[in-house]
């Protein structure tokens, strides 16, 4: 167990709700550990002046591409979207209910 | 025909085609004989078509009966990755999450190489979602290095990378985000390729970081490699990212004498961590290329050392971002019981997803988060470009860069799991090429002294792959470590 202070169960059970994935008592004990480890790594980063540096957020130049508002005749039925879905009905996805009655 | 139909190339079965010495049928049903009584071992496919891939088959021969021409990939079958998508075949990426997904279309990659003429064996088995260098994060069990199978086979296109070296199929794709096509290949002794980003359409592989993501082929030899990226390459109109740059003649260029070639050794992929025996023989091949004549130098990539901790800030924030669709609602699997629609999200994503994809997305939703961007995600993409910059620099200097593909032959199953960080290091070879994009090839460079594979990886500037496959074609006419076998299966 690593003695380090990255990322306490408060900010793990944060995350967790950001990212909504529930986690057990025992989850939030290991990732609140290993991540902090992990990023107890990630700090060697600091070692580097980046300061006049511009991020890379693709490694190739590539433009936005833009094609005409027109059928493409390429998309797929409406069945064949809703076939893997769980739970649909009447041509749509079924959730549960979001507006209560009360 | 001395040798077992199992273990050839797709050249040598394209010729015994045209040649009639053998029938498209007899190759498919000679894997999936291969297939039923080894990979019981292995666990590298998660499914198998066997009456369509025949049917299939039958088609190429009677197209041949007839006389008609065939191309290069006509009637080879290829063994397809999980994650990326089979029209009506099961596309799980190794997750309970995507359990029974049958995706109304194929993947670009894929369909080039059914219209070229290929046919689908089946889907392999791989790290949950690929992510892991192990292959031990898949939710369908393990898969075995056909080597060694008490050893892992590298992930995460660990199923396709023990299918290919087993004669379970004589060509694959995998998919790479960080050395997920090149570090299985090296382990299991094949040759395998990461592509310049851009280069094949991603339409249709399951998306983990978007910004590093890129199909690649593994199969028995370079020149295998070649026919399969002259097919897939290519701009796609439904990937924006895809890159119009024009496709060269790969085979064609293998056939052109190697001109007098530049090599980069760089110093930093020699350094501590790195077993001696695979030092001893990427030194051994650089040898041989110099023999040959190759001229070598000595380079510096300064930045290397960053790139694991760079890529484990990117890659789990940009999967953290293309996860979030998995909620139980479109496809795959739905936890049950009486939920709100928050409720219902964070149950399936709880019971849905293993630990490696939980944590990860912990770690991208942190680093992402606000408060902390800055000082993660924004640094990790200045570092990036600090990377990029060390190779442009390198391409100045030299044509290609050879450095060994991991630190360490295959490891023993369950020897990294409990320490996430280990793990990650297995990458630190290979995950700076995908940070700046360019291409790079594994290659076997012979067996270590407990007979396990070793991978000599090249890289090249970027959409020089025909430059890479030719290095690697010469080296593989000057060698015989591709040839080795796994013989106790």
């Amino acid at each position: 167990m690593s003695e380090n202070k990255k990322i306490d169960i408060e900010t793990v059970r944060h995350i967790a709700a950001l990212a909504h994935v529930k986690l057990t008592a025992q989850e939030e004990e290991k990732y609140s550990s290993q991540l902090g480890d992990i990023l107890l790594y990630m700090d060697k980063l600091n070692q580097l002046d980046t300061e006049n540096v511009p991020g890379t957020y693709h490694p190739i130049d590539i433009s936005n591409v833009y094609r005409d508002d027109a059928d493409t005749g390429q998309s797929i039925s409406r069945d064949a979207a809703l076939r893997n879905a769980p739970l649909s009905g009447r041509g749509f996805f079924k959730v549960p209910k979001i507006i209560s009655n009360d | 025909m001395s040798e077992e139909i199992y273990r050839k190339t797709i050249s040598e079965l394209h010729t015994q085609l045209t040649g009639r010495q053998i029938k498209a049928a007899e190759i498919v049903s000679a894997y999936l004989k291969r297939i039923g009584d080894i990979d019981e071992k292995l666990n590298a496919f998660l499914s198998i078509r066997p009456e369509e891939a025949l049917e299939e088959a039958g088609r190429v021969d009677e197209k041949i009966a007839k006389g008609n021409a065939i191309g290069p990939l006509e009637g080879i079958p290829i063994a397809v990755k999980n994650n990326i998508i089979t029209k009506d075949i099961e596309t799980n990426c190794g997750s309970k999450i995507l359990c029974g997904f049958t995706p109304p279309f194929d993947a670009t990659a894929v369909k080039r190489l059914i219209d070229a003429g290929m046919i689908a064996l089946g889907k392999t088995n791989m790290d949950e979602f690929a992510m892991g260098s192990s292959n031990e994060h898949s939710a369908f069990g393990p898969v075995g290095n056909p080597w060694d199978i008490s050893r892992i086979p590298g992930g995460s296109s660990g199923g396709s990378a023990a299918a290919v070296a087993s004669g379970m199929a004589p060509a694959a794709l995998g998919s790479e985000t960080a050395g997920s096509v090149r570090q299985p290949s090296a382990l299991c002794g094949i040759s395998g390729l990461k592509p310049t980003y851009g280069r094949i359409s991603r339409y249709g592989l399951v998306a983990f970081g978007s910004s590093l993501d890129q199909i690649g082929p593994l199969a028995r030899t370079a020149e295998d490699i070649a026919y399969l990226m002259k097919a897939m390459s290519g701009l796609d109109p439904y990937d924006s990212t895809s890159s119009s740059e024009p496709v060269a003649d790969y085979p064609s260029m293998l056939r052109e004498p190697l001109k007098r070639v530049k090599i980069g050794i760089p110093k930093e992929y020699f350094s501590e961590g790195l077993d001696p025996e695979i030092e001893k023989a990427v030194r051994a091949a650089v040898k041989i290329l110099s023999e040959n004549g190759c001229t070598i130098e000595d380079i510096s990539l300064p930045h290397t050392d960053y790139g694991i901790a760079c890529y484990y800030i990117l890659a789990p924030a940009e999967a953290s971002s293309n996860l979030a669709r998995y909620d139980g609602i479109r496809y795959g699997f739905r936890a049950e019981g009486d939920f709100t629609l928050k409720e219902l999200y964070s149950e399936t994503r709880e019971q849905g997803f293993g630990e490696e994809i939980k944590r990860r997305i912990m770690l991208g939703t942190f680093v992402l988060s606000s408060g902390y961007y800055d000082a993660y995600y924004r640094k990790a993409q200045k570092v990036r470009t600090l990377i990029l910059r060390d190779f442009e620099e390198a391409f100045k200097r030299v044509d290609y860069i050879v450095t060994p593909t991991t630190p360490t032959t295959a490891f023993k199953k369950g020897e990294k799991t409990g320490n996430p960080l280990s793990m990650y290091l297995s990458d630190v070879y290979t995950a700076n090429v995908n940070l700046a994009g360019i291409p790079a090839i594994s290659v076997p460079a012979g067996l270590d002294s407990k007979g396990l594979p070793i991978g000599l990886q090249i890289m090249g500037r970027w959409f020089d792959e025909g430059g890479i496959l030719k290095l690697a074609h010469f080296y593989q006419q000057l060698t015989d470590h591709h040839l080795d076998f796994p013989s106790n299966l």
